[in-house]
């Protein structure tokens, strides 16, 4: 089943049901260096990306580091 | 060069110590290659990055990879007008990065960049709560910077003149007194244009100095980071040797006895 979950802003349908699933369907490697992510506002440690389940309506954030000033 | 473990004035903030005294920011370079040129040559071993999402089109290299392993990576809240924003901006950034420094903004005006103070010193409080050591852009206020200090900010990091603008040091006489009455160490931040600024806050008591646009869209910004780095530590010297009192009228250097067509 599918699901609209908002990713950097952005309304996305997905079958996902972990962070782990949805960076890999958006083509993040989870391996990567300097990724993080939030959920609805809260800060989804690295270590937990496997576990923690999404569910319709939520708001994701996937960042990195950029350079900056 | 400075030998990092023989320096006898490092800078030191929230108990670390640095050989340099420059902070160098990594936006606005024409290339990579530039960019990574201008760190070496400007010495610096603190060099700030932001926090942006993450282009789902594909990304390219990464700045953690470029600079990571030479560089002390200390994030920015840059662009965040909420406290909501940048303190998950703070806590992304932690996570991202694996460090608890964070460069605070919290920007109150789009068009000059002044940070909203209220709010500054609201997420400052709150996130030294959660263990992050913090170093707010703020205002050049004794006041503010007081505030700041008193919710546990490791440093404050006034604006010299608005953020890129160039400008220098508007008021060199309220950063100063900022200097003199700051509990924690005073980085300039904003606003220089050319190594002399970054000189002259150093001559006015500042701890350290943080450029960005001055160094990366300089003509030649390899050069102007070495310039900065030099000046940074040149107005350092000359601070802790003490400047000599101005006067208004004139006082020869050279001896008045003794001069030719004299009297006696």
């Amino acid at each position: 089943m599918s699901a609209v979950i908002r990713v950097n802003g952005e309304d996305r349908r997905l079958q996902v049901a972990t962070v782990m699933e949805l960076l890999r369907a958006e083509g993040v490697d989870p391996g990567r260096r300097g990724v993080a992510v939030a959920l609805n506002g809260a800060v989804v440690r690295r270590a937990d990306w496997s576990a923690v389940a999404l569910a319709p309506g939520d708001e994701v954030e996937i960042v990195k580091p950029f350079a900056g000033g | 060069m400075t030998d990092k473990t023989e320096n006898a004035d490092p800078l030191i903030i929230a108990g670390h110590r640095f050989a340099s005294r420059l902070i160098v920011g990594t936006a606005r370079f024409s290339s990579r290659q530039v960019m990574l040129d201008a760190l070496v040559a400007s010495g610096a071993e603190v060099v700030t990055a932001s926090i942006r999402r993450i282009s789902l089109e594909g990304y390219s290299e990464s700045l953690v990879d470029l600079v990571g392993g030479h560089y002390r990576l200390l994030p920015n809240t840059a662009g965040c007008a909420t406290v909501k924003d940048a303190v998950l901006t703070a806590q992304l950034a932690r996570e991202s990065l694996e460090t608890d420094w964070v460069k605070l903004e919290l920007i109150g005006d789009r068009e000059t960049l002044y940070p909203d103070v209220a709010e500054l010193i609201q997420a400052a409080e709150q996130l030294v709560g959660e263990g992050f050591t913090v170093l707010p852009y703020c205002t050049d206020d004794p006041v503010v910077c007081r505030r700041l200090a008193d919710v546990g900010c490791a440093a404050v990091m006034p604006l010299g003149s608005p953020i890129g603008s160039g400008m220098g040091i508007c008021n060199p006489y309220n950063l100063e007194l900022l200097c003199e009455r700051s509990a924690v160490p005073v980085i300039l931040d904003a606003g220089v244009g050319t190594a002399s600024d970054a000189a002259l806050a150093m001559e006015l008591g500042c701890a350290a100095v943080m450029v960005n646009t001055a160094i990366a869209q300089a003509n030649d910004p390899v050069n102007m980071a070495r310039a900065m780095g030099e000046a940074v530590a040149a107005g350092r010297r000359a601070r802790l040797a003490g400047r000599i009192p101005r006067r208004a009228y004139g006082q020869p250097s050279s001896p008045q006895l003794g001069l030719i067509g004299s009297g006696s």
